[in-house]
């Protein structure tokens, strides 16, 4: 979109000049008693007015249309139009982001889960045999116990060299699991992008209906927002800046703690 | 604290369900159900098999906010340890769940060790 403002700012300016200079004319002509003379300017004034503002919903008019359309929304046929619009891409990539975080979270959790019992296994049978092996040291075990514990030992050690290949095999796939991370930040990365550029041409579109809403004498009410956190907000961004959010498992300690919990 | 007790875990995000069963599991609590919103999660705590519930807050259908109210409000389940771990980290949000009878509150990300510790300090208070 082509930046318009410093002529949309002459003419408004070039408007309220005249303005002040006519208003000044007008009183002197109303305080001589030139009534014709003064209804002329007002005419003069009135039109002015009006063609400026027709040139600023022009313009508004135009970029508006012009940002639709960088956006590739096209309501009118939408159906027949190949490519979808940048919005709806941006849906559809975000979508994607939710997709492929929650594979690789469900991926990651099912060889975490398959491999905890593996660890907890090598870690119970070791300590036995850790136990068992300290009697032998201090030579309390019997000839026939030995036995018992060498043939016990050759199972563990096979088991051990099996089962610390799996453990390892499924921290290698839990380790690929995160490659998401690549693919879903350059996917982030250019929602971000539309975010932004949405968000500039919004901010010229405000200035330019501010504009309007200055010939037209239109006040805008400032509709404050009620407050609906009770609804739930998800993780805050900033927190370390804001006073109402709390930084910190600690904090909400201290918080309940100051409520008597 | 009876390490049988029947837990139930509501979260809407399936990952972070399995996250808490697994700590809970951990943890020595293996009698776990889970539900994804407080619409779901009320009948099944209102048949009386639960006691313990582990609630997040921010979900479609009924939040955690409020399913904690509506427990809070029925005789049979007003003495019902709750538990919230949630990203909710407002102050007026916790001091709203305070008042609403929570008996913990976890600010997600949170460590394992919290999670025990918050349910120790629940039951350390009911048991004692």
């Amino acid at each position: 979109m082509t930046n318009k403002k410093p002529l949309d700012d002459a003419a408004v300016l070039g408007f309220e000049d005249q303005l002040k200079a006519q208003a000044n004319q007008l009183k002197d002509l109303v305080d001589s008693g030139d009534v014709s003379g003064a209804l002329a300017i007002i005419s003069e004034l009135n039109e002015t007015r009006d063609k400026t503002l027709y040139q600023e919903v022009g313009r508004l008019t135009r970029t508006l249309h012009e940002s639709i359309r960088n956006f590739h929304i096209d309501t009118a046929n939408s159906a027949t139009n190949e490519e979808a619009s940048k919005i709806e891409d941006a849906s559809d990539r975000l979508a994607y982001v939710v997709d492929m975080t929650n594979k690789a979270a469900n991926k990651t959790l099912d060889l975490v889960e398959e491999t905890m019992p593996y660890a907890s296994g090598i870690s119970t049978e070791a300590k036995q045999l850790k136990e068992d092996w300290s009697r032998l040291q201090r030579k309390e075990m019997k000839p026939d116990e030995f036995r018992q514990l060498t043939s016990k030992m050759g199972t563990f050690l096979s088991k051990l060299c099996n089962d610390s290949d799996k453990v390892y095999s499924n921290l290698s796939d839990i380790l690929l699991a995160q490659d998401f991370q690549d693919l879903t930040g350059q996917v982030i990365n250019r929602v971000t992008t539309l975010v932004k550029d949405v968000e500039e041409n919004l901010v010229k579109l405000v200035t330019m209906a501010g504009k309007v809403d200055q010939m037209t004498g239109n006040v805008q009410q400032e509709v404050k927002q009620q407050e609906t956190n009770m609804k739930g907000e998800g993780p805050q961004i900033h927190a370390e800046a804001r006073d109402d959010v709390v930084s910190g498992q600690d904090d909400v300690d201290d918080l309940l703690s100051s409520l008597g919990f | 604290m009876n390490k049988d007790m029947k837990i139930l875990v509501v979260d809407d995000f399936s990952t972070m369900r399995r996250i808490i069963k697994n700590l809970l599991r951990d943890l020595g609590f293996a009698n776990t159900d889970e539900a994804d919103d407080g619409n779901t999660a009320l009948p099944m705590l209102q048949t009386g098999k639960y006691d313990f519930l582990v609630t997040d807050w921010n979900m479609p259908g009924m939040t955690g906010i409020d399913l904690l109210r509506n427990v809070r409000a029925d005789e049979s389940l007003k003495t019902l340890p709750v538990l919230m771990v949630t990203a909710e980290a407002k102050r007026d949000q916790i001091v709203a769940a305070a008042q609403a009878g929570v008996n913990g509150y976890v600010v997600k990300p949170f460590t394992a060790a919290v999670l025990k510790e918050k349910i120790d300090k629940i039951f350390e208070r009911i048991d004692s």
